[in-house]
């Protein structure tokens, strides 16, 4: 059986600044969004009871390959990579379709796992649209998954309450940023991830126009204004007072 | 054309009645809410004056967004939707992508702003991890719009709709139910309290409970940032302020320790009043506070904790 998880490559956000209200993204690396790194560890480790395979599949530009080999040193154990210039800060039916169609490319799925959101968009929308592309049953935001056999045992965790649910493979998952610690790789297995199998696949193998799939026009995207007082505080005598002229302290 | 309406959770629904409203006051359409399995929340839609449709089928599963997903689908055809309002909470979020792409539509979730020009729906929502705030259109014509929970009023109470049957099939789901449970214990509502006072790692696990004692007095609720729950485990998830936490807008912050990125501002950035204590003063933190303190937060918080009764 494999275990694929779907991983997107965004921009370093702790190093993008922000120049007249606009993100600079000059210079910026490309890393792995927080929350997959969650759903590589939750693949590894599920891989560990049930001698899987893990496959991470990602789509973006030359970069990726790279950015990918963080993946592949944390226990993954081959990547499959779509690769085009034109892959780059997609919108989320865009991002779906290419992964949905890489991922049909691979045989015997029996879990498929996401991040309950990306670091950089966080829509939260695409492994629900890779589960409706590939006609599959989905549960999101899960704090625990139990493997057994082709049955899977895994408690949803929403705002106010938890569900514990059973599926039959193939299902398609969501995790939730809190469900795991993801490890650190160690020095030999980075050096082992270079020689990990990569399976390169070219915008052109994949049957997909994405010229007609585009369905969001961003008009603006600029950093909020700071209107912010900054009124410098020095004691809590200072800082009580404050309190109490906006009205905070003594307004029974 | 119409615009649809539906969460499982009756108070963002009403949230959704305002902004359905908005929209329609602007392109003039009618609007249709959906309940699903939930009569009490039918009644109560249509207290709000809403047209509303219950649909009462024990095979939609509501633990399978593809269950769910497949009978908004069927409504929306046969109620001429072409705008469908979710809520943006778990529950919401994951059935807006399915949704969409049943409906071969385009998306946009964590909206928390709308405004209708030129017939066009405008929405603003955070991107790059809450460093910018965008506005985005849906130019495709069947639109999945997720609200933010708390970003629109809940509707008032208007001339009484009237509550509909609806009928849509469903085929059996392979999701089975186990068990559900509410979260035990320590579940609070951060995102109601109007002043939050928010405990950061620069803070020692001792001090929780001045700061908690600082909150009390004031009448307001804890909180803390992402890594004092999820890392530290000080503190339950469910006082996570934050991209991945609750977006609050109190009245008041208290902001203690937190350095101040981004992930950890787009959750309280929309608070009336910033106070930020930190003792590095180049946190960004204070740069984002009307007030700012460059202080030990060992010595300040049994002193604040002491001055205020």
């Amino acid at each position: 059986m494999n275990i694929v998880v779907a991983v997107k490559q965004i921009p370093d956000l702790q190093q993008v600044r922000i120049r007249n209200r606009q993100p600079v993204f000059e210079g910026v690396p490309f890393t792995l969004g927080l929350i997959d790194k969650n759903a590589l560890e939750a693949g590894v480790q599920l891989k560990e009871v049930s001698g899987a395979n893990l496959i991470v599949v990602s789509a973006g530009n030359e970069e990726v390959e790279e950015t990918i080999k963080e993946a592949l040193a944390a226990g993954a154990d081959e990547a499959y990579l779509v690769i085009d210039d034109k892959l780059t800060d997609l919108e989320s039916s865009i991002s779906a379709s290419v992964l949905a169609a890489a991922i049909r490319k691979i045989d015997d799925v029996g879990l498929l796992l996401f991040g309950e959101g990306s670091g950089d968009n966080y829509s939260g929308q695409v492994s629900s649209r890779v589960a409706e592309l590939l006609g599959l049953p989905q549960v999101g935001y899960v704090s625990q998954i139990e493997l057994d056999g082709t049955v899977v045992r895994i408690t949803r965790s929403l705002e106010d309450s938890e569900e514990v649910l059973e599926a039959q493979l193939p299902l398609v998952i969501s995790v939730l940023g809190d469900i795991n610690e993801p490890r650190i790789p160690s020095v030999t297995q980075i050096l082992k991830a270079g020689r990990k199998p990569k399976e390169i696949i070219e915008l052109n193998d994949l049957d997909i126009d994405l010229s007609g799939l585009k369905k969001i026009t961003t008009l603006s995207s600029l950093a909020p204004e700071n209107d912010r007082k900054r009124a410098a505080v020095r004691t809590v005598t200072e800082l009580v007072s404050a309190l109490q002229a906006e009205g905070f302290i003594g307004r029974q | 054309m119409a615009i649809m309406i539906y969460s499982e959770k009756n108070g963002l629904a009403l949230e959704m009645l305002t902004a359905a409203r908005l929209i329609a006051a602007n392109i003039g359409t009618d609007i249709n809410a959906l309940c699903i399995n939930n009569d009490i929340q039918a009644e109560e839609l249509a207290a709000a004056g809403v047209r509303t449709y219950s649909i009462m089928n024990n095979a939609i599963n509501l633990a399978d967004t593809a269950s769910v997903a497949g009978a908004l689908q069927n409504a929306a055809g046969q109620l001429d939707a072409s705008i469908v309002l979710l809520a943006s909470n778990r529950r919401g979020k994951e059935l807006a992508g399915r949704l969409a792409q049943k409906l071969d539509a385009g998306c946009l979730t964590d909206v928390n702003g709308l405004q209708v020009i030129n017939g066009k729906v405008q929405c603003t929502r955070n991107t790059l991890g809450g460093a910018t705030i965008a506005t985005q259109q849906i130019d495709s014509g069947r639109q999945v719009i997720a609200l933010a929970p708390r970003s629109f009023a809940a509707a008032a109470l208007q001339e009484r709709g009237i509550v509909q049957e609806l009928g849509i099939e469903s085929g059996p789901s392979p999701i089975k139910l186990i068990a559900s449970r509410n979260k035990a214990g320590d579940v609070v509502d951060i995102e109601a309290a109007d002043i939050l006072v928010i405990v950061g790692q620069g803070m020692e696990k001792a001090d929780v409970v001045l700061a908690e004692g600082i909150a009390s007095k004031l009448g307001g609720e804890l909180a803390c940032s992402k890594p004092v729950a999820t890392d530290k485990k000080w503190l339950g998830e469910d006082r996570i302020v934050g991209l991945s936490g609750k977006k609050c807008k109190p009245q008041l912050a208290i902001i203690l320790g937190v350095s101040g990125q981004v992930q950890f501002t787009v959750g309280i950035r929309d608070a009336h009043t910033i106070v930020a204590i930190n003792n590095d003063e180049n946190a960004y933190i204070l740069q984002m506070a009307d007030y700012a303190m460059v202080a030990d937060l060992k010595e300040i918080l049994p002193e604040l904790n002491e001055v205020l009764r």
